[in-house]
């Protein structure tokens, strides 16, 4: 091909694209989603196909998005927002942007823990912070599990660990910790993690990897991304370990959703909330993602403690909302030089 | 040699050509109201990072000055210093083998060896985690010699790696058009002296490759410290990677605050590079009949030269390859989340065709500037529109979502942003092509036009442009592989739920659903290869 065809070529493709270009309609829900399209978004096709409602939807990290949502402030195109822990959505809440939501939907939820104080949002799954491990590995370095997530800066422990700095469960894990042991003491496991030369990764999933390619005896991870591996291949023998007795190594959050008082389609907004907590969607989330449900009316999916029987921290999940002052201090940590 | 022209940035017009043509007035002035319109959208990123950046105020200073950042300013210096140093050191014996030796196979080497640039430095990234991890394929293989398990990539070693080789590339293109151009006598006349080929090749040849070597390494320090995609992905701390990060938690006054000492670096680095430039003299070849270069004879170093080839190669294209086929086909996680491929594709070649032609489109009137009306005034105008050079493509992104969100709301998230963004990023290949490629062309042959009763229009359509074609379709051509592979700027502007093959890699790699990064990959490069394939046989037919 000579580079004028090309050229032509790369002009009709041009014209193409301008004309498949689709005219949204101004009758489109806007979701801003906190959450992975590969957690959330099934079930969101799924909404639409059900309710016959369409909707564009914004991914990106539950902080940077609720900072973005802040930042667009009134004007924000935002109808519904997916945030993957409380304490982002604690903030929304805490700056007003958040419409209350009705009883008959808050009451779904099978547990007060799992939704705003006031009203202004209610979780959707629940997810267990754990420490997934491979035993094998453990044994090869004569290791025993941990008690405390405060434990893995011990020198047994120096290089053997992974964590997701940057991950938005990460960071509302650390913010409990400041809110139950207060700065010091957290800036200091933060700094002792580091001093215990612990692994970063982007994400959680590789951490998983990580346990089971040998490059980590264990990581801080939530429950769930074990059981992607192990629907695939059910030889893996990497497992989860609960910090027992109510340690913050155990913090359970929830992934959660909100109505932003800046919609103008409050009645569509609000079939998606209750769309989220029906039995289908629950059961997704308890089948597809290997979340826990959080009605009473559906089970979890795979072999996991009973929610109610994890020593989860003593903890309101809106408390969690200076996730910003978190990552400021995981920043002077040094945890992602 | 219009791709070495289009990807070698600048400060300064050369004023190659200084012949000027009478200019009907109405045209230059029709050509410079083109020229500041689109200089004053080039503009705007550095305008909204300099307000951001203020916005931060004292704050925005004590973060700027405190050990952490230095570290990242340290980071990004030493990852820029190895990686040229690494792809030169590469670079210029690859480059002599494949144009001077009779090494076999040559034209094999050689576009094989190119092909390592169409492989997105954010997918050899990825793949090299892989091969040279922990517990990678690297560690399988020396496992029976007892090798439990290697120290790992991730980090300085990774970046630096990976750099080197999707950049080295870009120092071998202009070297080698400078060795296939070097004046064959003036060796000779070094052996008749007693030189031995390494003194002909110290004394004589290096000195007629400064140019053009000095262009490749700046080229490549320039894409070091804008690359994105690989320091991300090795998580190396440096100035893209520190940025994202505080561009994902929407903390834009620290992220304009970084931003805007980045671009600081890179534009000490321009004056620099201009300033030695300066100092240096190049003597030019003779004229005359040039001699045809005869291939020089390997000997005995036949089999290490064709070993180093080799192992670049394999580095550079046959490590990626065989890792994202092993993808394809091996059993990985299954994603949730299935794109149809022909969206894909749809998605990024109509998106980076629509950047292309806005590209070479807005540079016409420049580079028309640039060569036949060069003032004092067109001269600074010109120089604007290089701007693109120093302003990474997370940078200019960051600084258009301010934009939008202060000023434009009713274009954030939508596509005539990102193709601004992209516009901004590629400008300076699209008007450095086409300059060249208006240098090339003799003013008589318009003037000639002209007295024989065309109008200015008609001269410029019938006899510039079509002159002109070549070197501007080249641009074009490059503007659009570049478009095709960028990832930051595509993750930040892109309009909600528009997806690329860039965007799919990464939230597959995200999400460590290495399946959903092979196809797209494997596609991306194919289409990147098929791109630089026409580019290159241009080149050759031009030289």
């Amino acid at each position: 091909m000579s580079l004028q065809r090309f050229a032509l070529f790369l002009l009709v493709a041009a014209l193409c694209c301008i004309i498949a270009v689709p005219v949204m309609g101004d009758y489109v829900l806007t979701v801003y989603s906190g959450r992975n399209e590969s957690l959330i978004g099934p079930i969101l096709a799924q909404f639409t196909e059900d309710t016959g409602i369409e909707t564009e939807i914004l991914y990106g990290g539950t902080s940077a998005v609720a900072n973005q949502i802040l930042t667009e402030g009134e004007n924000s195109p935002a109808d519904v927002f997916i945030a993957q822990d409380g304490g982002a959505l604690g903030a929304l809440a805490a700056a007003g942007m958040l419409h209350k939501l009705p009883d008959a939907t808050l009451e779904r939820v099978a547990s007060a823990a799992f939704v705003s104080p006031d009203g202004f949002w209610t979780g959707l799954s629940g997810r267990a912070r754990v420490f997934v491990y491979s035993p094998e590995s453990l044994d090869e370095h004569g290791l025993e599990l941990p008690t405390s997530i405060l434990d893995l800066t011990g020198e047994a422990w120096s290089g053997l660990v992974g964590w997701a700095p940057t991950n938005a469960s990460f960071v509302a894990n650390v913010t409990a910790m400041r809110v139950l042991l207060g700065e010091e003491e957290t800036a200091g496991w933060l700094a002792g993690m580091i001093a215990n030369g612990v692994q970063a990764y982007p994400k959680n999933t590789p951490i998983v990897q990580a346990t089971i390619d040998g490059e980590v005896v264990g990581g801080l991870v939530n429950h769930y991304y074990l059981f992607r591996f192990l629907a695939e291949d059910p030889d893996i023998t990497s497992t989860l370990h609960f910090f027992p007795a109510g340690d913050l190594g155990s913090l359970i959050n929830v992934a959660g959703a909100a109505v932003l008082k800046s919609t103008d389609q409050p009645y569509d907004a609000l079939a998606l909330v209750d769309y989220l907590l029906s039995d289908t969607a629950q059961e997704y989330f308890a089948q597809r993602t290997y979340e826990y449900p959080l009605v009473a009316t559906v089970d979890p999916s795979v072999d996991l403690p009973a929610l109610a029987d994890i020593e989860s921290p003593d903890i309101d999940l809106s408390d969690l909302a200076d996730l910003q002052g978190t990552l400021e201090m995981i920043e002077e940590s040094g945890a992602l030089d | 040699m219009q791709l070495a022209d289009a990807i070698r940035p600048r400060l300064k017009i050369n004023g190659r050509h200084h012949a000027r043509p009478r200019w009907h007035v109405g045209n230059r002035q029709l050509a410079q109201a083109v020229s500041l319109a689109v200089v004053a959208v080039v503009l705007i990123p550095i305008v909204y990072l300099i307000l951001g950046a203020l916005g931060a105020g004292q704050e925005g200073v004590d973060y700027l000055i405190r050990a952490r950042t230095l570290r990242i300013v340290g980071n990004s210096i030493a990852l820029m210093l190895s990686a040229t140093l690494f792809a030169t050191l590469i670079a210029i014996p690859f480059a002599w083998l494949t144009s001077r030796s009779d090494l076999p196979w040559r034209r094999t080497w050689l576009v094989l060896g190119l092909a390592a640039m169409v492989i997105p430095s954010y997918l050899t990234a990825v793949t090299y985690t892989e091969a040279f991890g922990p517990k990678g394929i690297l560690q399988s293989l020396l496992e029976p010699f007892g090798v439990e398990r290697l120290p790992g990539i991730k980090g300085f070693a990774g970046a630096a790696l990976t750099l080197t080789v999707v950049t080295f590339p870009y120092i071998v293109l202009p070297v080698r058009a400078a060795l296939l151009h070097c004046d064959r006598s003036l060796e000779e006349a070094g052996q008749s002296l007693g030189l031995n080929r390494w003194g002909v090749f110290r004394q004589i040849i290096m000195p007629q490759l400064r140019p053009a070597l000095s262009a490749g390494m700046l080229m490549t320090a320039l894409y070091c410290l804008s690359d994105f995609g690989a320091v991300a992905v090795m998580q190396f701390n440096a100035f893209t990677r520190a940025i994202f990060i505080q561009t994902e938690s929407y903390r834009m006054d620290k992220a304009s605050a970084l931003a805007l000492l980045l671009v600081g670096m890179t534009f000490v680095l321009l004056l620099l590079h201009s300033r030695m430039q300066l100092r240096g003299r190049h003597y030019r070849v003779g004229t005359g009949a040039s001699r045809h270069l005869e291939a020089q004879p390997l000997g005995k170093w036949k089999a290490p030269a064709l070993l180093f080839c080799a192992s670049i190669v394999f580095l550079g294209v046959v490590i990626p390859l065989l890792i994202l086929f092993s993808w394809l086909v091996g059993h990985t996680i299954t994603d949730p989340v299935q794109v149809p491929l022909t969206l894909l594709l749809q998605n990024t070649v109509g998106v980076s065709a629509v950047a292309a032609l806005v590209v070479t489109l807005a540079a016409f009137p420049l580079a028309l500037l640039a060569a036949r009306g060069a003032t004092r005034f067109n001269r600074w105008l010109v120089n604007l529109a290089y701007a693109g050079n120093v302003l990474p493509g997370i940078v200019i992104a960051l600084a258009l979502v301010m934009f939008a969100t202060q000023n434009m709301l009713s274009i954030y998230q939508t596509l005539p942003l990102l193709i601004v963004g992209y516009a901004i990023r590629y400008l300076p290949f699209s008007v450095g092509a086409t300059e060249s490629a208006f240098h090339q062309i003799n003013p008589r042959f318009e003037e000639a036009a002209r007295s024989l009763g065309l109008s200015p229009w008609a001269a410029l359509a019938r006899i510039t442009v079509p002159l002109a074609r070549g070197g501007i379709l080249a641009g074009l051509a490059l503007v659009f592989l570049n478009v095709m592979k960028e990832l930051p700027t595509t993750l930040i502007l892109r309009p909600i739920g528009f997806r690329t093959f860039a965007t799919r890699i990464w939230s597959a790699y995200d999400e460590a659903f290495l399946s959903s990064i092979a196809l797209p990959g494997l596609v991306l490069i194919l289409v990147s290869a098929f791109a630089l394939a026409i580019i290159l046989r241009r080149e050759e037919a031009v030289a």
